[in-house]
């Protein structure tokens, strides 16, 4: 269940503080001079492999060789890939690239966006979901929603996010198409971030997801531009909009809903300060509330080369003269019920300090005298991310008061005046 | 002598700090596992009254008592009291500055959404000398 793309080269590692006090769920500690990720609590937003300054987090993911397992091979690229490319004025170029580096056939992710886009507007329309409805197309939020906000879970769309989506129709018109069985036919999302990668492995919404690997986009890039520099013709192959397209950025899900009362956020702390007032009634009438980890949206990925503001000028430039949308469910045959989760989003109780209240409580009141007691300084020398971290760490029994270096030194220098004094006093005869 | 007892100085000068008490009690009822729906309750009918005390009374004291069944939430000011009570527990009924309202505060809804989201609510004020309000919200309702 807690599969988690992030992961720790520990020989990198020289146990620093930068990671844990990023980490948006207090996730990781310093133990024996290494960070230690807590499985249950990470979210995998790539905050600690974007921040780690001696490059000891790192993404696990797929190579590009791993696609030789499968007899039919389809790429699914991220539409953030567009925006890695200098003055590209066609995505057919990037499309037929990929084509070339042994891919059968390439599916866009961002047309899959369209479809999802036009099954949310429908459901909002009939009002047939919980206002304000929140995204669940970055998988760090909706991570971070089921452990961090049980009363917002029932908000979160309950559809798949366009990748998924996007190897499902992949997978059934290649079976389709070419009449191999679907073992046969491997879909490959080309991705800007590893919680992407974790919501292959180890999906929410679904059992299994349709996608067979992720390939990080820094990886794909050389080869990729490499291949596009040599094109000489290029396949028309793009089938995507504007509203496709505008999904790489934050505020193109929900401009493409083609409503007002909306608000997109983006940035893993925006994102919990909006989430807060959400849970608290205070944002006001808003039917659609977008929510990306990554500063910009998808295009500040920890994976991506580009960065986010400049890949986000490219893409504008790029949707410029595309049709609004290329996909339409009327044309496509597609219902509610291919996009629709199997389970709802529930609640991963993982952050309480006990599941007996009266107990939790107890440790409270215990973790607030550890507090005042210490210094307030934040520093993280203890391997806890803050005081407060600190001391319920102890309260659970992973740590000691006096690995706090103030409150040893403290204890020290207690004992030294005592040393001293009785030396004193012997000196006096006493 | 309540399981847990949380304690705040909500300080009166500085507006952009208001909520902050109401945050770190929904904070901690979160870590102990509180009934969600409670927690919710708790932190609007807690984040209005905060707000109340830096408007109009230069703020005031906090007290938040955590039992397993209901939370307490005491209110304690020395600001200029409420004249009416019953006036001011009308919806859309507001003493707020201007300078208040253009921030979105002071439409006239604390006192109504405080009884609204609390399951008791007890309010002793006296002009000139401050206002006490208590609050109860109960884990089940």
């Amino acid at each position: 269940m807690f599969y988690h793309s992030v992961t720790l080269d520990e020989k990198s590692c020289v146990g620093c503080t930068n990671c844990i006090k990023r980490c948006p769920t207090e996730a990781i500690r310093v133990r024996d001079g290494k960070a230690v990720i807590t499985s249950e609590r990470c979210i995998d937003c790539g905050e600690c492999i974007r921040v780690c300054p001696h490059h000891a987090k790192k993404a696990r993911f797929d190579h590009l060789d791993s696609i030789e397992k499968f007899k039919y091979k389809i790429a699914l690229p991220a539409p953030t890939l567009y925006g890695q490319f200098n003055n590209l004025d066609d995505m057919d170029y990037v499309l037929t690239g990929l084509k070339k580096l042994g891919f059968d056939e390439v599916f866009e992710v961002a047309s899959a966006a369209e479809l999802v886009s036009e099954v949310t507007r429908k459901l909002m329309e009939a009002g047939k979901l919980k206002t304000p409805v929140i995204s669940s197309a970055c998988p760090a939020v909706v991570r971070l929603i089921r452990v961090r906000f049980p009363d917002l879970c029932d908000h979160v769309l309950p559809l798949y996010s366009p990748m998924e989506f996007a190897a499902r129709k992949a997978k059934k018109d290649a079976v389709e198409k070419t009449g191999l069985p679907e073992s046969d036919i491997g879909c490959f999302f080309i991705t800007p971030c590893p919680a992407k990668v974790s919501d292959i492995m180890a999906p929410i919404s679904v059992d299994k997801s349709a996608v067979d690997g992720a390939i990080a986009i820094s990886e794909i890039f050389p080869v990729l531009s490499g291949k596009m520099d040599k094109l000489t013709s290029v396949e028309p192959l793009s089938n995507s909009g504007i509203i496709g397209v505008g999904w790489a950025t934050s505020g193109g899900e929900s401009s493409a809903l083609l409503k007002e009362k909306y608000l997109a956020a983006d940035g893993i702390e925006n994102v919990i300060r909006v989430l807060e007032e959400i849970e608290d009634e205070r944002i006001g009438e808003l039917d659609f509330i977008e929510l990306n980890a990554c500063t910009g949206g998808c295009v500040g990925g920890v994976l991506c080369v580009e960065n986010p503001f400049i890949a986000k000028a490219r893409l504008q430039r790029l949707r410029k003269y595309l049709p609004v949308s290329q996909n339409h469910l009327n044309r496509s045959g597609i219902v509610l019920g291919d996009m629709k989760w199997a389970q709802s989003l529930e609640f991963s109780d993982v952050l309480t300090l006990s599941k007996d209240l009266s107990e939790a409580m107890k440790m409270m009141g215990a973790i607030d005298k550890i507090v005042a007691d210490l210094p307030g300084l934040d520093c993280g020398a203890c391997g806890s991310p803050s005081c407060r971290a600190f001391a319920e760490d102890v309260v659970r029994g992973f740590c000691k008061k006096s690995d706090c270096v103030f409150v040893l030194r403290a204890k020290m220098k207690e004992v030294a005046s005592t040393i001293s004094k009785l030396d004193d006093d012997l000196e006096k005869g006493l | 002598m309540s399981m847990l007892e949380l304690k705040y100085i909500v300080p009166g000068d500085d507006f952009t700090r208001a909520g902050e008490a109401s945050g770190d009690v929904k904070h901690k009822l979160k870590k102990i596992g509180y009934n969600p729906d409670a927690i919710r309750r708790v932190s609007i009918a807690m984040y209005e009254g905060e707000i109340n005390m830096v408007i109009h009374a230069g703020g005031g004291e906090a007290e938040v008592n955590i039992d397993p069944d209901r939370v307490e939430i005491l209110l304690i000011d020395h600001g200029p009291g409420i004249a009416d009570v019953e006036k001011a527990m009308q919806a859309g009924f507001s003493t707020a500055p201007d300078n208040v309202r253009s921030l979105g505060f002071g439409a006239g809804m604390g006192l109504p959404n405080m009884k609204k989201y609390s399951d008791e609510m007890y309010i002793e004020t006296e002009v000139g000398k401050g206002s006490t309000v208590r609050m109860i919200v109960y884990a089940q309702r």
